[in-house]
């Protein structure tokens, strides 16, 4: 027998060449069949879907057509589909702009505190989200808690007529989205190394300088995690939409909904979520490129 | 002439613990001043001091004849290569090196210039592309030697930076850097807690001990006439032996020392009026001999004793002898692998010694 023989006969099943590659597959088994049921599956559906036709009652039948696809192309849909990125864009670069201080000292806090301020982010997660999203039409509202907070200072003024606006959606947006852009920042500026902040003062950097030039650059893959967190879910967002917009703004997830529920044409939503998920797919390995690059050269 | 760093009864407490305690150090212009203490006794906190990382609760820095005790780092002509090199990851070779030279809005000519002049000093060309993640350890400590030297401080301060290199490399960098300092004559503040590193490297060492400096002289003066029994431990080694006066005359002291041997040494080095001290003996001062008669020991070896090898351990050029004296003193003695009079040891025999009195050295015990 040759040493390298022995060897792997010393050591069973770990280094063994002639264990089937079967077997190795059903070690995955579990993440298949969770990938199967929740991830393929619907996806299927709804790509079957999509080139489908409906009956006058919203039966879908089963004949094929690219007739859907054609609809989601109509300038009305592009519209919104524009109007729900400009409505995520806008949320996202004010979390970024709200989030990345409480971010930065979070993270740079002393160890002890980190835990709890990072526990008072997390808090909202602890009540429902429609809960929390009434408790903002409450302040909102004509009669609601902001207006009779400024009476109080300016008695007799008409007040702010924010609910029911765009103003009230992106409001809605960025309070709802915030955490997400908050956690992946706080993620990188914590494991930022002290000593090069300390390096770049001693290079003569002053405060500015040390922040545009060493921590803006190495937290930046903490920015871009936090923007697919906050902007892929806030284009399609409609429950925050119908609450706080009144419907008066709808975004595309509004109009995906509509379909599904009101319009009773399953094919014709579907075919608006693949569209969807096709643009977020690309988006998603765009990012992903310029992460990998980045992680290249932090690494 | 105005020393170049001067710490001037520099206190510094984290709550109620003292890191650095009352450290007065000045530190002459174009000196090789190394900080020499063991882990955790305060020698990057004393570093960080200089540099303005830290402010002291006490006392006052000044560098240059400057009083700097409150300026920031980035206003003080100082600049530190640091433990971890602290390379900028997502800066190149170059852009990491010109660093300090954009903060100051030095020129993009003359700043290439500059760089490349660096980066030649520390011999490290054709690298300029790379990434601090693709350079070895030692092309790493380079990078940031550069970087930092390319500011023409005034003062460079080293906080252990050949510790993440290994044996053979760290000894050319210990040398590099020498020649480099040398050459620039820049004040350099060194910090280590390897003692050979700095007995090859500095003009003087400052030896640290929780807080406080224990001694600061060249490394002769430390290594022969160590002040502490501290820093005759922590460098090199050393015979401690606990000495009680037995008979004093005009210009001699009789003591008798730990197990009974009993030894002479000049008056003068004998710490007036006391009646014990502490004596620190380095293990090559004792001649051993089994063949020669006392009488042939040079004149000046005035103590002479008979002991036996308890223990011998062959160390290649060295040969590490455990002796027990006629009296029960236990000693540690080096000889060459051969000795003076060409007699190689064993375990058992039974020699002569003779040591000279000055290199019997009293030691405060603290
Ligand atoms: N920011 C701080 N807060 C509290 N204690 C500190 C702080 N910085 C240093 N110390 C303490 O001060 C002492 C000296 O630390 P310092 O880092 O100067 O040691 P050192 O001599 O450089 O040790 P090493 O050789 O391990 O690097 C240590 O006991 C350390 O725990
Ligand atoms: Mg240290």
């Amino acid at each position: 027998m040759s040493p390298a023989a022995k060897a792997g006969a010393a050591l069973p099943g770990l280094i063994d060449r002639r264990t089937p590659r079967w077997r190795a597959w059903l070690l995955l088994l579990p993440m298949v069949t969770w990938l199967v049921l929740f991830v393929v599956a619907p996806t299927a559906i709804l790509l079957v879907y999509s080139f489908c036709e409906r009956d006058e009652v919203g039966r879908v039948l089963f004949t094929f057509t690219l007739d859907n696809y054609r609809r989601v192309f109509d300038p009305v849909y592009l519209w919104i589909f524009a109007r729900s990125i400009y409505y995520a864009g806008l949320t996202t670069v004010i979390c970024i702009v709200a989030g990345y201080p409480v971010a930065y000292c979070i993270g740079r806090a002393r160890e002890e505190w980190r835990q709890r301020l990072l526990l008072l982010v997390m808090v909202p997660f602890w009540t429902s989200f429609l809960i929390r999203t009434y408790a903002w039409i409450t302040i909102l509202k004509q009669e609601g808690l902001l207006n009779g907070f400024l009476r109080l200072f300016s008695p007799g003024t008409a007040g702010l007529d924010l609910l029911y606006t765009p103003t009230a959606v992106v409001i809605g947006l960025v309070y709802a989205y915030l955490p997400f852009m908050i956690l992946p920042i706080y993620g990188s500026v914590e494991k930022l190394d002290g000593a090069l902040i300390e390096a770049a003062y001693d290079l003569g950097a002053g405060p500015l300088r040390v922040f545009s030039s060493v921590i803006i650059p190495l937290t930046l893959p903490g920015v871009a995690a936090g923007t697919l967190l906050v902007f892929v879910p806030a284009v399609g967002m409609f429950a925050i939409t119908d609450l706080m917009g009144g419907a008066r703004v709808p975004l595309i997830g509004n109009v995906i909904q509509n379909q599904f529920m009101q319009a009773r044409d399953w094919p014709f939503g579907a075919a608006l979520g693949a569209v969807f998920m096709g643009l977020f797919a690309a988006t998603y390995w765009v990012m992903l490129r310029l992460g990998a690059q980045e992680e290249d050269s932090v690494a | 002439m105005n020393p170049m760093v001067d710490l001037r009864g520099v206190t510094k407490r984290f709550g109620a613990f003292t890191a650095v305690n009352d450290v007065t150090l000045p530190i002459a212009s174009g000196e090789f001043l190394t900080l020499l203490g063991p882990s955790g006794c305060g020698k990057t906190t004393l570093l960080r001091l200089m540099a303005g990382f830290d402010t002291p609760t006490e006392g006052s820095v000044w560098i240059g004849g400057e009083d700097v005790t409150h300026r920031p780092p980035y206003r003080r002509p100082v600049n530190q290569v640091f433990q971890s090199y602290a390379l900028f990851p997502h800066l190149t070779v170059m852009e990491n090196v010109g660093f300090g030279l954009r903060m100051q809005r030095v020129g993009a000519a003359e700043a290439a210039e500059r760089v490349h002049e660096a980066l030649a000093l520390v011999s490290l060309t054709g690298l300029d592309a790379r990434r601090p993640h693709q350079l070895s350890g030692g092309q790493r400590q380079r990078v940031a030697l550069a970087r930092a030297l390319v500011c023409r401080p005034k003062v460079l301060l080293l906080d252990e930076p050949l510790s993440a290199l290994d044996a053979k490399l760290r000894r050319s960098m210990q040398l590099e850097l020498k020649r480099l300092q040398r050459q620039l004559g820049i004040t350099f503040v060194f910090v280590t807690h390897d003692q050979e590193e700095a007995l090859t490297m500095s003009d003087r060492i400052a030896i640290v001990n929780a807080g406080r400096i224990e001694q600061l002289g060249t490394a002769h003066e430390i290594y022969h006439r160590p002040a502490t029994r501290f820093a005759a431990d922590f460098v090199g080694q050393a015979n401690l032996l606990e000495a009680r006066l037995l008979l004093q005359d005009a210009d001699t002291v009789q003591v008798s020392v730990t197990g009974g041997l009993e030894l002479s040494l000049p008056l003068a080095a004998w710490p007036a009026g006391a009646t014990t001290a502490l004596l620190a003996m380095r293990p090559e001062k004792v001649h051993v001999s089994r063949a020669r008669a006392p009488a042939d020991f040079p004149a000046a070896a005035t103590n002479i004793f008979e002991a036996r090898i308890e223990e011998e351990i062959f160390q290649g050029a060295t040969d590490h002898l455990v002796l027990v004296t006629a009296a029960g003193t236990r000693l540690a003695v080096v000889v060459a692998n051969e000795s003076a009079y060409g007699e190689i040891f064993h375990a058992g025999d039974r020699v002569f010694c003779a040591l000279h009195a000055d290199d019997l050295v009293v030691v405060r015990a603290e």
